[in-house]
């Protein structure tokens, strides 16, 4: 057998199948939190709950509606993204014109409160969720055993994260969206609604959110600290793509995937920090990001 | 005249009396451990219903011992766990903290304890230190450790044939300890350690250690982490086809909330220690129906109910100590046998371990398993002169050679 540093060739293909998984986690919830933080100029801390609340709700409707994965990938981004569109009316609105860092702290107030309330009513412990009888079981495919589920993972995400830079970067709406945060006035005096777009754009940021959480739901545990957990590390890759960059997260969110996947194998008491060095090295040598406009 | 005399002599009697009933025993018990992170659920509120239980059992108010009840949460760090303690005994009045999950914290907790010649009762950590090298005049450890652990699941599996294994070791102290110790016995037991995998702690995904672990070809993957890590590697490991592959798992340190956060589906067949488990006996079935009553409908976990018994043992100390200082207590609770419905006869060693039965169990499949919360089937109840560290193995200085 071939072998790479070591590690049999066959044995690599499979970690940096599993790595390329992973990064499609975080592709679609850096995507949500650059949509938002490249039209809102909010950086969204609450994401994190959010992304929690999608695989709670998949729960919830399994379990009080008897409704299963497939309405769940639909219903949950949906309730997350209403969810989304209150807060944003109620709270976020009112700090456009203030600095960033309020943003930042009712954003991350709110996480913690959402999560608090979570944690009072379901425990730590976590919650059952399985994998839908249609995605169960998997395939050899002769270096790795690989479940069908996160071969789904995968294509879901990657379904989800083309169609959003299609609509933002090629279509009319997305020229909208995209003017309306270079000059809001201007764009308001061609007779478009700015705030209520705004206002579908967090819903939809969120809702990417809710629906990332509906895919982890049956491979991780669904408890009240899952986002908490993985929000960092999805900063680090926003902050590395470039921030408000959408063809930047989605690119760096795989890429980190793999990174990490490899770190794993040679390395793997590194494999919580390797992203955050690599942050650190981008930052230094481009400081707006891979992909990121220098302001 | 006479008669105004008599009320007043009568009503000083009564007085005297009165007092001399009530012996003056102001116990302050303090519920520390965590109440907001992964241990919240396995210790937490849970953990302060069984303390209250225990002493209403006691009917401690009649015997003229006035109990009170205090909690905290620690948030699984030490340095917060030892500043709430201190605060609790140098300004509260606590005389004796219970549960105090979390290995690191209770370390630093039972410093603190021994400087201010408290009572500490440990039921939630598991680090075997605390009866070794850290022990300590004032503590009790009341219901597993690292050592019990290691031996109960670790020599269980080599016996059923599981003589290659595989770590996947959270890194940490406590995930370290755990590896070293299993690794000790299945290599006394003619077992082989083929490799371990280091994970970053916590962790979320763990398929490419579990992949690791499978291309080892290890007979047995030990999982040598805990909470969601544990539950994670556990759901992961069924995804990917491992245990249908013919490896088997072994949790080595895996709760009854865990399984109940798993679901049977993914956690069937797992062979795991325990202390405790509510569906032992009559007496166990009856304290837990009245312990789920008090806490949400939930089950107590091994560590509920080792607070409920180390209180109940306490208060017993100190009715017969007729006083709540603790070296009279603490002399007490080692000199008499434990006895109590939920580990029945059992002692408290020199070192400050508490002796008992320990159990092996299988989780059982969905099929199996009656309804809610019925999760194990018992495989062996481990005796309990063989389920602890021997008394002199494990360098106590308070335990003369």
């Amino acid at each position: 057998m071939t072998e790479i540093f070591g590690i049999p060739t066959a044995a690599l293909f499979g970690q940096l199948l599993l790595g390329l998984i992973n990064g499609a986690f975080y592709a679609t919830l850096s995507l949500g939190l650059a949509v938002i933080f490249g039209l809102l100029n909010i950086i969204n801390f609450t994401h994190g709950a959010q992304y929690m609340m999608g695989a709670f709700f998949a729960w919830m409707l399994l379990n009080y509606l008897g409704l299963g994965y497939w309405w769940a990938l639909v219903l949950a981004p949906v309730a997350v993204g209403l969810l989304g569109i209150v807060i944003e009316r109620l709270l976020i609105a009112r700090l456009y014109k203030l600095d960033h860092i309020y943003g930042l702290l009712l954003t991350f107030g709110l996480a913690l409160v959402i999560e608090g309330a979570f944690r009072n009513g379901y425990g730590v412990s976590g919650l059952p969720y399985t994998i839908p009888a249609q995605l169960a079981g998997g395939t050899n495919l002769g270096f790795m055993f690989l479940p069908i589920y996160r071969g789904w993972v995968v294509v879901a995400s990657l379904v989800v994260c083309l169609a959003t830079w299609f609509v933002i970067e090629r279509t009319r709406l997305g020229a909208y969206l995209r003017a309306a945060t270079e000059n809001t006035t201007l764009v308001e005096a061609f007779g478009v609604n700015v705030p209520r777009l705004v206002t579908l754009t967090y819903g939809f940021g969120v809702a990417l959110a809710g629906f990332a959480g509906v895919l982890a739901a049956p491979i991780y545990s669904v408890n009240p600290t899952m986002g908490a957990n993985l929000i960092i590390t999805v900063f680090a890759v926003v902050v590395v793509g470039g921030m408000g960059s959408i063809l930047g997260s989605i690119v760096t969110g795989f890429l980190l995937g793999l990174v990490e996947g490899l770190t794993k194998v040679f390395y793997p008491e590194a494999a919580a920090t390797v992203i955050f060095v690599i942050m650190a090295l981008v930052l230094l040598v481009k400081p707006a990001g891979l992909f990121g406009r220098a302001a | 005249m006479h008669a105004k005399n008599l009320i007043l002599a009568a009503a000083a009697a009564m007085l005297l009396s009165g007092t001399a009933l009530a012996q003056g025993i102001d116990v302050k018990i303090g519920v520390l451990n965590d109440r907001s992170g992964v241990y919240a659920d396995l210790s937490g509120e849970g953990s302060v219903v069984a303390a209250r239980m225990a002493v209403e059992d006691f009917k401690a108010a009649d015997k003229g011992i006035n109990v009170t009840i205090v909690s905290a949460d620690h948030q699984n760090k030490p340095d917060i766990a030892s500043s709430i303690a201190r605060r609790w005994i140098d300004q509260d009045g606590v005389d004796v903290i219970v549960d105090v999950p979390t290995s690191s914290a209770a370390l630093a907790v039972n410093e603190v304890v021994r400087e201010k010649n408290k009572v500490f009762l440990n039921s939630g950590a598991a680090a075997s230190d605390l009866t070794g090298a850290k022990c300590s005049p004032n503590l009790v450890h009341w219901t597993y450790d690292t050592w019990a652990l290691a031996h109960g699941t670790g020599q269980a599996m080599v016996e059923r044939g599981g003589d290659t294994w595989f770590f996947v070791t959270a890194d940490y102290a406590f995930g370290h300890a755990l590896e070293r110790d299993t690794a000790a016995v299945v290599e006394a037991a003619g077992g082989k350690v083929l490799g371990s995998v280091k994970h970053p702690f916590p962790g979320q995904d763990f398929s490419s250690f579990l992949l690791q672990a499978q291309a080892s070809g290890a007979k047995v993957i030990g999982l040598a982490n805990a909470g969601g890590d544990t539950i994670n590697s556990i759901k992961q490991a069924s995804e990917f086809g491992i245990t249908q592959g013919g490896q088997a798992l072994a949790g080595l340190l895996i709760f009854l909330t865990d399984v109940h956060a798993l679901g049977l589906q993914t956690a069937q067949g797992l062979v795991l220690t325990e202390a405790f488990y509510w569906d032992l006996n009559d007496q166990t079935r009856a304290w837990s129906k009245r312990f789920a009553e008090a806490h949400d409908g939930d089950m107590p976990t091994m560590v509920q109910a080792g607070v409920y018994a180390s209180v109940l043992h306490y208060l017993k100390a100190v009715e017969a100590a007729k006083t709540d200082e603790a070296p009279a207590v603490m002399a007490k609770m080692k000199e008499m046998p434990t006895e109590d419905p939920l580990f029945g006869k059992g002692q408290v060693r020199q070192d400050g371990r508490h002796i008992h039965d320990m159990y092996l169990f299988q989780v059982k499949k969905p099929e199996e398993s009656k309804g809610p919360w019925d999760y194990y089937t018992l495989l062996a109840t481990i005796p309990a002169d063989k389920a602890f560290r021997p008394l002199n193995e494990g360098g106590c200085p308070l335990v003369k050679q």
